[in-house]
């Protein structure tokens, strides 16, 4: 017995299971699936013409559009003369596969032609259904076909077409079909669910006797094929059944609903509908359903004639098909909250005009329509139902209504000055601290708080502490929100926390930023300020804690809380840290990496000596972008490209994904933003354990290195980057690259731009993808001096995946990260190179880099060159770098105070 | 040639004893082995091991090409097949989760990929049988690994060119031809297409599976089993797991399940996915946990076996083993957790 008999006989419901990403099975529950066919070339002009012009991008936005609007199924059929067929499917289908929001759905591959059939189900993962076989070829073609679709793992439209024709009749429909199955189910084995019969649908009221039964042949022939072919399913193209009404839309209309109504009734469970041209049977006049149904289902000889004429009086009530805009006629409230919601700001003046003409005062309009929005919004974002990026969207269409209504409010001010003002939530004053550049993150939070109507004073970068002390009492602000991305601004925050005891503030202070953490906050900001000092990092968080500090009832007690929490952390944290044990650094010296030299494979430079990039074109640092800290800046988690088909954040992730597209495009075009880069690569030697003495241009310099001193495992190295270069006591000469890369310049214009237009979203967007742009800046350059300019991995041949993972030889360690975390040095490579005279990014006090969109570094060449923390250093090594540097202990002590182990 | 007349002969031996697998499934929870890559480590194989003395002028690294390891230490193979049958396993995998012309092109041994695999499949077959010999009422069978390559045919690797492919069906499908035909003269009782990340891929090797059996009018039993990436519960090419089981159910196979990237509590909510739609027996062998901040995977023996418990209680599986991380103790240990309970019911088809 084979398979199929077992299967059949078993007399068990089978359903047909097609997939996309996601699944669509066609149980007995399911009414009607119904197919999009506007991605047909033949069905639409529009998308023709997009795959004539190869506008494959717009062309996806169709099939887009046709998911969102309901398709459960996609045909997709590129049968033109004019266009190589086979091409077009593979190419569409690739980028449609690509696309999470289309692919979720299966697909329908449309084709007379089998070989674009079969280049199809090549590029497809999912279940797909072929459209379409036939025996019009004769029964050996159709097995063949049959067979490698069952093969490929698609389900099948079978025409009702064999040798002498297109069934046209009742009885041809029954005897090719069931010919048909028997050849796909006995002799392929083919499995019956995945059958789908196309019945043909012929046109009706064309004035000939002979069509006069083409619907209620169908209709009955679907009650046959379903009742007698076990397991199978119907489906067709249900606006041929209207086509002498061609421009009488009403009418056509009508007949597809009276149509569907029938044939779904009788057991047609797919099919293909202009869903704009499909009304609700329940809502067909009377005595047009009447005359419909007469032509439908023949039930009268004039059938035809009175439907002719009842015709002419529909005329010209047809409905136009675009975008939905029904909720252009809700009411108005719900109007403004969907544009709040939606992050849509095309109708958002128009409806806060209709708003304020509506009220007494215009600050009645944020207070109440615009509140009320944000309100949803708040509570969206709050229960995890809206992202980050959609909130930011939000909050430009909040800010363009607010912008728009200032002007009348402070009319009315001027009007009514006994009026008192309106105090909101509360005023929040947010900086970035003084010597650091980094506000992307500041400016989120800002944006969101903004949105829950708070004040915002935003100072900007840069801020000297006496202009944040200053601007909190100008404008009396209820909170201080302080924000730094260097470690040195850890001090400054320190310092601030202290300059607010002293001066005796009341209001909280929030800390925030990728340096910060709870634990520096708690052992080291919180001890200094007695009033709330809480540490923030992300903006949905910031909303919650911001809330609670400013809710008058409760807040005493919250913050008499986050008190004593940061206090029971911080003797928690304590207590931990005590138990780690140092070396002396003479000891850590004694236990450094060996490398043996003798035997070390050292690498001259092709080129020694400093090399300026004026200029590079920013296209080609696309491939090296590493998309998922874009991602996780805008608090959307995972991995790239994972992120982008994740069940939370994928839809989000796409949409802000294309939106960076689109601002990535706008920035090479409009050519807004440079990137410069410097790097040079110089003769070096290892010197007196921990320095490195290279020779540039005649002269001598020294890059100082620490080196680790927790006490850990036995035969475990205590490392220090000088160990990666050959000592001067080896006799072999060795070497070292540093460089500094920027795609910074121009943001800051590009930004201010977009802030002033009241466009949040996109000032924080440039932000980010500049920062992206100079670390893929930093891979680039990194992997040109390997292969080129140095030449030390001549045949490397990595993906950009590996170069992210690092898998790359030799290491490109920068001032300031974990494993030389003392800015100091940046001072020595902008010396060595004449970084800022060369290219102009400059160092702020706290040695941060401007533009903040840089980044530099140290080159390693060596293959057991690898990246490491340095972790706590001790007293002894903070004294002995300060000697070797020739500065004062306690400026040694200060640049080093994060890493230095209290005890 | 005589080599391809003698394993004809064997193909029909181990038909005959294939209508066992089915039976046997319906009995008892089959047992699948551990991790090779994990066992191979513990030799610490340096380059040199690797090249043996065949390979020692070959012009490029060959450390880490595991798969080759069935020709330079044939022995290390055979000994780690050995321990999983020792620790109970019914079923060990070949050695050739990268066997294709497509992953070996990193060593440039394409040219090799057919004797990797007759070889692999020769010696899991030869310590099979010997097991078998040992207690015949207990037969021991292998199953040949064909990993999912290196390349995805459903995704662009490269993120400015969506819509850019690395590997087509084709090279896909005859590079998997090669290994399937060459497995099968090697001597394994079933095939095994795992570590799916991508459903594209997969349908080519099922499809050239589909042509092999076609050309030569045999019938070999086939394991599927993919991998959810993540918490997403969707696979790498951004399947779920039931659109997964529905792009792969149009052949008759023995057994669909999952492996790798989860450990096996992780793997819960899938299998019941499965198991709620599937006739198809339901096979797991997750990883001994999820990878710890060193990427080493630390899960006991005891700790994976507990979870495996909840398969057995839930009814969700018919073979169990694993993969990254799990050890023969890991493998005794599932062993003695499934031994003597009622499988999940399937219908096996035929």
């Amino acid at each position: 017995m084979t398979n199929n008999e077992q299967r059949i006989t078993n007399n068990e419901q089978r359903f047909l299971k097609l997939s996309g990403l996601e699944p669509l099975v066609l149980s007995e529950n399911t009414n009607f699936v119904n197919v999009g066919e506007r991605t047909n070339v033949a069905g639409s002009k529009k998308f023709l013409r997009l795959i004539k012009e190869e506008k494959f991008e717009e062309a996806l936005d169709v099939a887009r559009e046709q998911v969102e609007g309901g398709a459960q199924i996609i045909d997709i059929n590129m049968d033109d003369g004019l266009i190589d067929g086979k091409a077009a499917m593979v190419k569409f289908l690739n980028l449609v596969i690509a696309e999470p929001d289309i692919a979720r759905v299966p697909i329908m591959i449309d084709s007379s032609k089998w070989e674009i059939i079969e280049a199809g189900l090549q590029v497809v993962q999912g279940k797909c259904v072929v459209n379409s076989i036939s025996l019009k070829e004769g029964e050996a073609q159709f097995k063949h076909q049959a067979k490698l679709i069952k093969r490929y793992g698609a389900a099948v439209i079978v025409m009702a077409f064999d040798e002498t024709g297109q069934a046209d009749n009742y009885e041809r429909r029954l005897e090719i079909s069931k010919r048909s199955y028997d050849i796909l189910v006995n002799e392929v084995n083919f499995a019956p669910e995945d059958i789908i019969f196309d019945l043909n649908i012929f046109p009706v009221a064309t004035g000939m006797d002979e069509h006069k039964l083409n619907a209620i042949d169908f209709i009955k022939a679907t009650k046959w094929v379903r009742e007698n072919l076990p397991h199978c399913s119907v489906s067709g193209g249900v606006s041929n059944v209207s086509f002498s009404f061609r421009g009488n839309d009403p009418v056509r209309e009508a007949m597809h609903s009276v149509f569907l109504y029938h044939a779904i009734q009788a057991g047609m469970n797919m099919g293909i509908v202009n869903p704009s041209l499909l009304g609700v049977y329940d809502d067909i006049p009377i005595d047009l359903l009447e005359r419909v149904e007469d032509v439908i289902l023949n039930r009268r000889d004039d059938a035809t004639e009175r439907l002719l004429d009842f015709a002419e009086t529909v005329v010209g009530t047809a409905k136009e098909s675009k975008v939905d805009l029904s909720w252009r006629e809700e009411p108005l409230q719900n109007r403004i909250t969907r544009a709040l919601v939606k992050g849509i700001d095309q109708y958002i003046l128009e409806d806060i005009e209709a708003a304020r003409v509506s009220v007494n005062k215009p600050i009645e309009v944020i207070e109440g329509h615009l509140m009320t929005g944000m309100n949803v919004v708040g509570d969206l974002f709050g229960s995890g139902k809206m992202f980050l990026p959609q909130v930011v969207k939000s909050a430009r269409v909040m800010k363009k209504a607010v912008a728009y209504l200032l002007p009348y409010i402070e009319e009315e001010k001027r009007l009514n000055p006994q009026v008192g003002d309106d105090k909101g939530a509360g005023k929040i004053l947010m900086a970035t601290v003084k010597g650091d550049v980094h506000d992307i993150g500041k400016n989120i939070v800002s944006v969101v708080l903004a949105c829950n109507n708070y004040e915002i004073v935003d100072l900007g970068v840069m801020v000297p502490p006496e202009k944040i002390i200053n601007a909190a009492i100008e404008h009396n602000v209820d909170i201080i929100g302080l924000s730094g991305l260097i470690t040195p601004s850890l001090d400054e925050m320190v310092f601030l926390a202290k300059e607010m005891e002293r001066q005796n503030f009341k209001v909280p202070l929030l800390i925030g930023g990728a340096t910060t953490s709870k634990a520096h906050t708690a052992v080291k900001i919180d001890t200094q300020y007695s009033q709330a000092v809480v540490h923030v990092n992300d903006a949905s968080r910031a909303v919650t804690v911001v809330g609670d500090l400013l809710q008058k009832d409760t807040a005493l007690a919250y913050k008499k809380n986050i008190k004593l929490d940061y206090e029971s952390f911080r003797d928690k944290f304590l207590s931990r840290t005590k138990k780690k044990e140092y070396k002396t650094i003479a000891e850590a010296r004694a236990n450094k990496f060996q490398i043996n030299w003798a035997s070390a494979e050292i690498v001259k430079p092709n080129q020694l000596g400093i090399q300026v990039f004026e200029d590079l074109a920013l296209e080609k640092l696309v491939p090296y972008i590493d998309w998922s800290p874009f991602f996780r800046g805008w608090e959307l988690h995972g991995k790239f490209p994972d992120i982008l088909t994740d069940d939370v954040v994928g839809e989000q992730a796409v949409e802000l994904y294309a939106d960076a597209q689109k601002m990535l495009k706008k920035i090479f075009e409009e050519k807004r933003l440079k990137a410069k880069g410097i790097f040079g690569i110089f003769p070096a030697n290892t010197i007196n354990e921990d320095d490195i003495v290279l020779q540039s241009e005649g002269s001598e310099f020294i890059f100082r290195t620490l080196r680790q001193q927790l006490q850990r495992r036995e035969g475990v190295p205590d490392y220090a980057l000088a160990d990666f270069i050959a000592p001067k006591e080896s006799g072999i000469q060795d070497y070292i690259g540093c460089f500094c890369v920027s795609t910074g310049f121009g943001v800051d214009e590009m930004a201010d731009a977009y802030k002033e237009n009241l466009d949040d979203y996109n000032s924080i967007l440039v932000k980010a993808l500049a920062d992206r742009l100079a670390e893929a800046y930093a891979e680039y350059l990194h992997k040109e001096v390997r292969i080129h300019h140095w030449g030390y991995s001549k045949d490397e041949n990595l993906t950009n995946e590996e170069l992210i993972n690092e898998t790359y030889k030799g290491i490109r360690p920068a001032p300031g990260y974990p494993a030389c975390p003392d800015h100091l040095e940046k001072f020595t490579i902008w010396e060595l190179l004449g970084v800022e005279e060369k290219i102009g990014v400059k160092l702020t006090e706290s040695l941060a880099m401007w533009p903040a969109s840089s980044v530099s570094g140290y080159y390693f060449a060596n293959p057991e060159a690898r990246y490491f923390g340095l972790g706590k250093i001790k007293e002894d090594q903070v004294a002995d770098f300060a000697r070797r540097k020739g500065i004062p202990l306690e400026e040694a002590t200060k640049w080093l105070a994060t890493n230095i182990a209290d005890d | 040639m005589p080599l391809l007349s003698l394993t004809r002969k064997r193909i029909v031996y181990e038909n005959k004893k294939m209508k066992n697998i089915k039976d046997i499934l319906k009995e008892r929870i089959l047992v699948l082995d551990g991790a090779m890559g994990t066992m191979l480590q513990r030799h610490k194989f340096t380059e040199e091991d690797f090249r043996g003395e065949r390979f020692k002028d070959w012009k490029h690294p060959l450390q880490g090409n595991n798969d080759l390891l069935s020709l330079t230490q044939p022995e290390a193979i055979a000994d780690v097949h050995r321990q999983y049958f020792a620790a109970g396993a019914d079923i060990v995998e070949t050695n050739t989760f990268s066997g294709t012309t497509i992953a070996m092109a990193d060593y440039f041994m394409e040219d090799l990929v057919y004797e990797l695999n007759y070889e692999s499949a020769r010696i899991a077959k030869q310590v099979a049988d010997e097991f078998t010999a040992k207690e015949p009422n207990k037969p021991r069978f292998v199953a040949g690994s064909i990993g999912p390559t290196n390349k995805t045919a459903s995704m662009s690797p490269d993120v400015n060119d969506p819509g850019f492919r690395a590997v087509s069906f084709d090279e896909l499908r005859i590079a998997y031809k090669q290994q399937v035909e060459a497995l099968i003269e090697g001597g394994v009782d079933l095939l095994l297409v795992e570590t799916i990340f991508d459903t594209l891929n997969a349908k080519a090797a099922l499809f050239a599976i589909e042509e092999v059996k076609e050309e030569r009018n045999i019938d070999i039993p086939i394991m599927v089993s993919g991998t959810i990436t993540d918490a997403s519960g969707r696979t790498l090419s951004g399947q779920t797991a039931e659109a997964f089981l529905i792009s792969i159910s149009h052949i008759p196979i023995l057994s669909v399940g999952f492996n790798c990237a989860l450990g096996a509590k992780q793997l819960v909510p899938h299998l019941e996915v499965l198991a709620a739609k599937t006739e198809f027996a339901i096979s797991a062998h997750p990883n001994a946990g999820l990878p710890n901040a060193f990427g080493a995977y630390d899960e006991t023996p005891e700790q994976m076996a507990a979870q495996i418990k909840e398969y057995v209680e839930k009814s969700l599986v018919n073979i169990v083993g694993g993969c990254c991380g799990t050890t023969p103790e890991h493998i005794t240990a599932i062993a003695n957790v499934v031994k003597n309970i009622k499988p999940r019911p399937v219908i096996v088809s035929r």
